[in-house]
């Protein structure tokens, strides 16, 4: 047992904070979308010209060949000097992956170098209105018509669309096939006629996510990635990938989230003159808090550990994304408790407390729980792939 | 970075498995719990052959010399099977003299207690006290060169076959009483936990030598608390770890309504969350185990962490077993009562989830990090 680093992991990590101390943008601007991905387009470009965008890509496809450790300790460094995200996360985390691991030599050489540049952005066409937690249930049509594929159907909850160049889509291609056997993964241009993609707005006022509607969209054949048929296969390394690789910044965001709200009780007056961080009740809780954090980094150790030994992530990453949603909640309600009778005062009130951050925060992990696998459907994957409980009804 | 156990810790748990699992079946644990003292001769003999009582004491005094990790290994195991036995409140002595004993006192009391040929037991808590660690108020009074005792300790643990006690007092001081010493008086108390039990002892005028009194003073215990929480929030660990596989397997094969009862989500997702308090708990005893060793200065904070976590999981694991079993989880015939009593005492000893929480609390407030590593 040795939760150390190595002395190369060691000079790495002090490459890797030396490096954002100097080139860190530090916030991002407070102004529309498009100022802001604007932005980290230009933090993209700056990771990229100094190796640090896909660093877990093999170096021949233009990556780091980082090791796993390497991985987490790049995410930790940039989540704990809260370096702003690139431009192109899901092309980076998402996109590139697949390309390497399933796409053709054409299409790595095609696409993987507007990844790292951000200069084309991706989104990921999966889920659909009637297709949420059972996406192999998916509608959306791809017909062959001679050498390209006709699409037509909806997708939901797609993030960037409005960015996007690329769209990584799953859609089904035999109808007649079982569920999970009829499906295909395409690369989809969103630069075409039969594609339109309108924001949804979120309950915290912002509009990330889209409705992207697909009316005959046409998509080349050599857009087919890993196959036609092998669809749902390709898409579960997708989402493995997304998975596996954020653990480690969000574990340092949660660290940066319990400094924040421990300052915050240290900060709030309660009756009696004392701050909200001598009393007893706030004190259980943040410690609990910061308890359940500190096991959730160990279980993430003993995750890397195993997929160190065997390979590959196993199910029990399902543990540490439910934890972090639990967490970041939980980090968020308390903020609002401990503010009090302040606590529906947001961004821009003149007596809202820490700028109204935490009402931002309150709204926005709402969404934790529900994006990237729910709660619900994380504890059926626990029961049944973990413990080896029957298949839920 | 490797967080799991190498072949040395997984053979000691193997071990510990098989030889737990063979001894310690339901009916000679249920003997042990109805009888007179809840001792276990025979049991502590073929213990102290594998060289439990000293695994993490020093070779120099009759100990293994092996590492906290090793100890939560082993104690892990030793909830696992609720074997009743008083290896953890040796252990506790053991780990007080290797600490703060003179060379003497290890000769004399922690050679043979290593050896399992003499056993100890801790009376730390005061009468009336709030019983809270600390609450040690007994007064040593000075007698010549040594002291005298005068009052009653509660909660002790085990003192049915213990051969000495090592007994708290207020100043901070620790020191060695004979059980057979004239004014020791050992009352059994009732406790839900019929597999560790608890007495009071008092100690009536009791006359102690200069050998009795350990030469080690506050600051030299912390160390040794805290390793003793996160061996009792291993053994708790073990018990989730037992009474979730308890509950999957009988949700398994238990039919309602035609189906297995694990095929509904209110079931399953009650399983799924006994999982993550019982990983959890792990996560956070080895955590602090590590660090007992590799990283002393950060074992203060991961043993409240591990003390307060697996306080919480160690009863309500069990608690959520007897609800997936209904009806026969609730009888005495079923085992699983057992396990949510020792997970609910085990909750109670060392400080309970409140009091370490509190811990973590003054480590946040005072700005302390939690460990470095990545």
């Amino acid at each position: 047992m040795d939760l150390t680093l190595s002395p190369s992991e060691e000079e790495f990590r002090d490459e890797v904070r030396g490096w954002l101390l100097d080139n860190n943008p530090g916030a991002e601007p407070e102004g529309s979308l498009d100022e802001v991905m604007a932005f980290r387009s230009e933090w993209q470009r700056k990771l990229h010209g100094a190796g640090w965008a896909g660093i877990s890509w093999p170096k021949e496809y233009g990556g780091r060949g980082a090791t796993m450790i390497e991985q987490a300790i790049f995410v930790s460094e940039a989540a704990a000097q809260e370096a702003p995200s690139p431009a192109n996360v899901l092309g980076l985390a998402m996109g590139g992956p697949v390309v390497i691991a399933h796409g053709t030599e054409e299409q790595k050489e095609r696409y993987l170098e507007p990844i790292l540049t951000a200069e084309e952005i991706w989104c990921q066409g999966f889920s659909e209105p009637e297709s949420g937690s059972d996406l192999a249930s998916l509608k959306t049509r791809a017909v062959k018509d001679g050498d390209e594929w006709v699409v037509t159907g909806q997708k939901v909850w797609t993030t960037f669309a409005q960015y996007a160049k690329w769209c990584m889509l799953v859609a089904r291609t035999d109808p007649d096939a079982p569920k999970h056997q009829g499906l295909t993964y395409f690369l989809m241009d969103m630069e075409q006629d039969g594609v339109e993609a309108k924001p949804l707005v979120q309950i915290t006022g912002e509009g990330e996510f889209n409705e992207v509607f697909i009316n005959e969209a046409r998509i080349p054949d050599e857009n087919v990635v890993g196959g036609v048929g092998n669809g749902w296969g390709v898409a579960i390394t997708t989402l493995m990938n997304e998975r596996a690789g954020l653990a480690f910044g969000a574990i340092a965001q949660i660290q940066n989230s319990l400094g924040r709200l421990a300052r915050l009780a240290q900060e709030v007056r309660e009756e009696g003159g004392g701050s909200a961080a001598d009393d007893a009740y706030f004190r259980q809780k943040i410690a609990q808090l910061s308890i359940e954090a500190e096991t959730m980094r160990l279980n993430a150790y003993r995750g890397l550990t195993k997929t160190m030994q065997s390979g590959t992530p196993g199910p029990e990453g399902s543990l540490g994304k439910w934890q972090w949603a639990d967490i970041n909640q939980g980090l968020t309600e308390l903020a609002l408790e401990i503010e009090g009778a302040y606590a529906p005062l947001a961004r821009g009130a003149d007596h809202a407390v820490a700028n109204g951050a935490w009402q931002y925060g309150f709204l926005r992990s709402r969404a934790n729980s529900i994006e990237g696998g729910t709660t619900d459907i994380l504890k059926n994957i626990i029961a049944e792939r973990v413990l080896g409980l029957p298949r839920m009804r | 970075m490797y967080f799991d156990l190498n072949d040395e810790q997984r053979a000691i748990r193997d071990t510990a498995r098989e030889f737990l699992a063979a001894r310690f079946k339901s009916e000679r644990i249920r003997e042990i719990a109805a009888s007179e003292d809840g001792t276990d001769e025979a049991g502590w003999r073929e213990m102290s052959e594998l060289g439990w009582p000293g695994l993490a004491l020093p070779e120099q005094w009759g100990g293994q010399g092996l590492e906290t990790v090793e100890l939560a290994v082993l104690f892990e195991e030793m909830g696992y099977s609720l074997a009743p036995s008083p290896l953890f409140s040796n252990t506790a002595v053991g780990l007080a003299l290797a600490a703060g004993g003179s060379d003497a006192q290890k000769e004399s009391h922690l050679r043979p207690l290593a050896e399992g040929t003499r056993r100890g037991t801790t009376a730390f808590v005061e009468a009336s006290s709030t019983g809270t660690p600390g609450a040690y108020g007994m007064e040593a009074k000075t007698d010549g060169d040594g002291v005298v005792l005068d009052g009653e300790k509660v909660l002790v643990p085990d003192a049915a076959g213990a051969d000495f006690f090592l007994v708290a007092t207020g100043d901070g001081r620790r020191h060695l009483v004979d059980a057979a010493a004239a004014g020791v008086t050992v009352t059994p108390e009732a406790s839900i936990d019929q597999t560790r039990r608890l007495s009071s002892v008092r100690f009536e005028n009791v006359q102690l030598g200069p050998e009795a009194t350990l030469p080690g003073h506050g600051a030299d215990w912390e160390p040794v608390f805290d390793v003793c929480c996160v061996a009792l929030a291993a053994e708790s660990t073990g018990v989730a770890q037992r009474t979730l596989e308890m509950a999957v397997e009988y949700a398994k094969d238990r039919q309602q309504f035609g189906r297995p009862i694990g095929s509904y989500q209110a079931v399953s997702h009650r399983c799924a969350q006994m999982l993550l308090e019982t990983e959890n708990s792990r996560s956070a005893v080895y955590g602090a185990a590590w660090a007992a060793g590799a990283e002393p200065q950060s074992l203060p904070r991961a043993a409240a962490s591990a003390k307060a976590y697996a306080s919480d999981a160690g009863w309500r694991v069990p608690d959520a077993s007897i609800q997936v079993h209904g009806g026969i989880g609730f009888t005495w015939e079923h085992d699983l009562h057992f396990f949510l009593k020792r997970g609910r005492a085990n909750a109670a000893l060392y400080g309970d989830s409140r009091w370490h929480r509190e811990r973590v609390a003054k480590a946040i407030f005072a700005g302390v990090a939690p460990p470095a590593a990545v």
